[in-house]
């Protein structure tokens, strides 16, 4: 271990050699996604990393870095998918003014949630969310003029959009792609903002000790629910990605089987690590893919697969992987 | 009273059936420091978790350079000048010993501020390793907090409390399973703090109690036994009743 002099480098923070890679996070992580569809077997299976990445690393900003475990990340998630959806298809509301207005909307969501639930604390904290959650899915399910009910959300197909003037065929995968990566690079872009931020010391102070942040002066409460949103509205985004790219919105999303998945992927992946999240939905989709195809049965498999992970690698792949090279023990 | 900073006025606290503290008035002056003693149970950290915003009291006003403090919620007690560092060791562990005493620093300006780069709010980091130097541990700000000895720990919550610039730092043992090395760090460290501020401290070991304090406040039972200069209370007969003349240290 080294340490800098005291007189020197006082007000850096820890250094790092490979640590440095660090500071450019968000650029490197853009550069994965921007190859991403040729390192996997299919298109879409790499679209939905993508969604699912930005869905889980909404949620990483509450349960790794803020420590607070929710079993109801799906109400978000489906929620920027079911508004994008009907602004789209009920409003004629151009698509892009209607990804802003789902997360807006699913901000808002997240803002009620989060008021009644960050009032509470550690198992019943979990409970609450999971409860809501579902609340928010027999919502979706009643509302059927509204969302499709049990069908699902239909008829807002987009195919092609217009970019600063340029017409773009949304049908070809390959657009599709790099216009979905735009949003998940604004999303990496905003979470890292976070996590540098004054605010993002406060979270890891919560998760750290929270009796502690209290008496150092912080409104433990306000930022919880501050944080709350702030994933929510990550999360959201990635529904809405969602919705654009298969112009339908499963029922589905918002089960609590959504949540259970998003918190697998983050595990797998890694809690409390920028890239993790997206390693997370790579992992457990393709471990569905393939092991899907042997036996109907592939929940077993994935779940025998995340227990061992949670067992002897607490830090997920992604977590684990820079743990071995050294890089960033303080922050990553 | 001018040198008057803070002043318990009949503070009383009951969980239920039992009454912790009873009738405790209590006024400290600015710029020394004070012990606070007595046998487990008397109501100490009670008091103290009153003095600090934790617990609210069932009876009584707490007043702070003449500001009634009753209504405040415990997050706002540091902005008003009061710190406090934990009788069981309380630090933030996986966070660096510098990050430690840096987002303490950050509390008082920004929190929910989710733009700037907070690796630019120099001035905290040169505040919090102003307070780390203080307490000797500036050599071991790149460590992970939990990687620290337990004196170190002790070392770095007080540092912790101590970056606010606190106008009252309240110690809750501070040697708390300490041994006599570090115990006399502590001490040491202890007599410097209390050259500059307004202390207030709990504390079992009596001999370090007796030479540290300017005046001590003996507890028992939730009431208040005895208050006075160091000497005063060694020959005082109910406090050698009730905690001298048990044992040596433990009560």
């Amino acid at each position: 271990m080294t340490h800098p002099s005291s007189g020197e480098a006082l007000a850096k923070p820890v250094p790092g050699g490979l640590g440095r890679l660090l500071d450019h996070r968000v650029l490197l992580s853009i550069a994965v996604l921007a190859i991403l569809p040729w390192l996997l077997p299919s298109k879409a299976l790499a679209v939905n990393v993508l969604i699912y990445g930005v869905v889980v690393m909404g949620y990483n900003l509450l349960f790794g870095y803020t420590g607070l475990l929710s079993f109801g990340q799906a109400a978000f998630f489906g929620a920027g998918a079911y508004f994008t959806g009907i602004a789209i298809g009920r409003y004629g509301v151009p698509w892009f003014a209607a990804v802003a207005i789902a997360v807006f909307l699913s901000t808002c969501l997240a803002a009620l949630i989060g008021i009644i639930s960050t009032r509470t604390r550690g198992i019943y904290f979990s409970m609450v969310t999971l409860a809501l959650a579902q609340l928010v899915y027999y919502v979706a399910l009643q509302a059927s003029s509204f969302t499709g009910g049990e069908n699902g959300l239909r008829g807002f197909t987009v195919d092609r959009i217009s970019l600063f003037g340029l017409q773009v065929n949304f049908l070809d995968p390959v657009n599709k792609y790099y216009v979905l990566m735009a949003f998940a690079a604004l999303a990496m872009w905003f979470q890292s903002r976070i996590l540098n931020s004054p605010f993002g010391a406060v979270i890891e102070a919560i998760r750290e000790n929270e009796q502690r942040a209290r008496a150092c002066g912080y409104d433990v409460e306000r930022s919880k629910l501050v944080v709350f949103m702030l994933s929510g509205a990550i999360s959201s985004l990635g529904g809405c990605m969602l919705a654009l790219h298969l112009s339908i919105v499963p029922l589905d999303i918002l089960h609590y089987q959504t949540s259970g998945m998003i918190v697998m992927m983050v595990l797998l992946g890694g809690a409390r690590s920028f890239f993790g999240p997206f390693v997370g939905a790579a992992s457990f989709l393709i471990l569905e893919d393939v092991i899907s195809l042997w036996t109907p049965h592939w929940q077993i498999f994935v779940g025998a697969i995340f227990v061992l992970f949670v067992l002897f690698l607490p830090k997920g792949i992604w977590g684990t992987l820079l743990d071995t090279l050294g890089i960033g023990k303080a922050r990553r | 009273m001018s040198g008057e900073l803070l002043r318990a006025e009949g503070i009383g606290k009951r969980f239920g059936g039992f009454v912790a503290l009873e009738d405790i008035t209590l006024s400290f002056a600015a710029g020394q420091l004070t012990s606070i003693i007595g046998p487990n149970g008397a109501g100490k950290s009670t008091f103290f978790n009153i003095l600090s915003g934790v617990l609210t009291p069932t009876s009584g006003k707490l007043h702070f350079r003449g500001r009634e403090l009753n209504s405040l919620p415990q997050h706002r007690f540091v902005h008003q000048g009061i710190s406090r560092s934990y009788q069981i060791t309380n630090i933030f562990p996986d966070l660096s010993v510098h990050e430690n005493v840096r987002v303490a620093a950050q509390a008082l300006t920004v929190s929910f501020d989710i733009w700037r780069n907070r690796a630019r709010l120099t001035e905290l980091h040169a505040r919090a390793d102003a307070a780390l130097d203080a307490v000797g541990l500036l050599g071991k700000r790149g460590d992970l907090a939990k990687f620290l000895s337990h004196g170190q720990q002790r070392a770095l919550e007080i540092a912790i409390a101590l970056v606010s610039e606190p106008e009252l730092l309240l110690l809750d043992e501070p040697t708390a399973g300490m041994g006599p090395e570090e115990t006399k760090d502590m001490v040491a460290l202890l007599e410097r703090l209390a050259d500059k501020r307004t202390v207030l401290l709990v504390e079992h070991k009596m001999k370090m109690v007796l030479g540290l304090s300017k005046r001590v406040v003996v507890l028992h039972h939730g009431r208040l036994l005895a208050d006075g200069a160091p000497d005063e209370i060694r020959s005082n007969p109910d406090v050698r009743r009730v905690y001298l003349g048990q044992s040596e240290g433990y009560g």
